[in-house]
């Protein structure tokens, strides 16, 4: 069973904020532990932002979900934007189009426990996170 | 819809035979909405000179809001939105500041029972209605002149850096570190550390909720630009679920020297001072 989700149109710094702010909300509401709740909202504000710079902006959908064990949040990023043309070398640590740290997307993916990403070149970018409570 | 020439000289009449007793009930009406934040006086200033903008408005044949002939009167709405947001009045007070206009009018007119004096009034109601949205339309883009004054202001406040001890500045991060705030937070220390020719800088992260990739590169190139001067760099508040949070991420501090509190942090400093024999 899941919960309604909220959605956050990203397009501009202040958005990321917004969406930082929205998944701490829920995090704390799912009563995940202080240092997943930290790993979350880092992971959702590297991938906010991936949306906004690389993504040219997009939508996030936060998501309290249930299965028959334990409770998490699911947060879906999604853009049309240019999507990814080489998964393995922007999953690489260090590798950046951008001028970041180039750790961005491979650590995200470290933080949470399912990591999902959905692109294809021209058609956009939508990645979807989990973070289970323990 | 708009009022027709004949109506708005027709208004014009009544505003002015009837000036004295229709500001007089105008502000009678605002003040109760009000409920004596502004002085009867004062309201009664304010309901005489709209008056008079209304009235040379019609005078000069404006039929709608927006015509050549209403631009003082644009003029004065605009004056008064901008003083009842300054004042933190709502919107709502606003604009019934205006609304009140009609029931005032309504009044002096005493009971309408002829067509075209009820026809007159609906279409002064219009008129009066599309005065008062001007109203709010202008109180909120004082408002967010406002708001965006504040952030502003906010800017500069958070990021202040302070002399910790001899040789020693600290800047206690709070808040998120965005761009904008992190070139302000380089400058002003970089800058500090020029004229006080301190040795040590601390950068204090514990206000920070939650440090990305972006915010430790902000992190970093003030450190790396801070060591060009001369200056060494401390991190300080890092929380255990920043540390395992950094960890994950993979971001590597290499050398700059991290401490879990500011207190650590001086400790630190004062104990490098002594071996160096400073």
């Amino acid at each position: 069973m899941n919960d309604e989700s909220q959605r956050l149109p990203v397009d501009t710094d202040r958005d990321v904020v917004r969406v930082r702010q929205l998944v701490r909300t829920v995090a704390v509401a799912v009563k995940l532990s202080l240092v997943d709740q930290t790993k979350i909202v880092t992971a959702a504000s590297e991938l906010a932002r991936n949306t906004l710079v690389y993504g040219g902006g997009g939508e996030v959908e936060v998501t309290r979900v249930h299965n028959e064990r334990r409770a998490g949040i699911r947060i879906v990023f999604a853009d049309q934007g240019p999507g990814i043309v080489d998964l393995d070398l922007a999953l690489t640590d260090g590798y950046t189009t951008g001028g970041g740290l180039g750790l961005g997307l491979s650590g995200a993916r470290r933080l949470v426990d399912e990591f999902d990403i959905d692109t294809e070149a021209g058609k956009g970018t939508t990645i979807t996170i989990v973070k289970w409570c323990r | 819809m708009s009022l027709s020439p004949d109506e708005a000289s027709r208004f014009a009449h009544l505003l002015s035979s009837k000036a004295e007793p229709l500001a007089a009930r105008w502000a009678e009406l605002v003040a109760a909405g009000l409920r004596g934040r502004l002085s009867s006086a004062e309201l009664r200033r304010q309901t005489s000179e709209l008056q008079r903008a209304f009235q040379q408005a019609f005078d000069a044949g404006a039929t709608d809001l927006t015509s050549e002939a209403a631009a003082e009167l644009r003029a004065q709405l605009d004056e008064l939105s901008t003083n009842r947001a300054r004042q933190g009045f709502t919107a709502t007070e606003t604009a019934i500041s205006v609304y009140a206009f009609k029931e005032a009018t309504l009044e002096i007119l005493g009971s309408v029972d002829d067509a075209t004096t009820l026809r007159d009034y609906v279409a002064f109601s219009g008129f009066v209605d599309r005065a008062a949205l001007f109203t709010f339309d202008s109180y909120v883009r004082v408002r967010e002149s406002l708001i965006a004054d504040q952030a502003e202001q906010l800017l500069e406040l958070s990021t202040p850096v302070v002399k910790l001890w001899e040789g020693v500045v600290a800047v206690p991060l709070v808040g998120t570190l965005d761009s904008a705030r992190a070139q302000v937070v380089m400058e002003r220390l970089l800058q500090t550390l020029v004229d006080t020719g301190s040795p040590y800088a601390i950068i204090d992260i514990t206000g920070v909720p939650a440090v990305d990739t972006q915010v430790a590169q902000h992190i970093l190139k003030t450190v790396v630009a801070a060591r060009l001067m001369g200056a060494d760099c401390i991190i300080s508040g890092i929380r255990p679920q920043i540390a395992q949070t950094i960890v994950a991420l993979g971001i590597e501090f290499g050398d700059i020297a991290t401490k879990a509190s500011l207190a650590d942090a001086l400790r630190y400093v004062i104990s490098q001072n002594k071996r160096a024999g400073r």
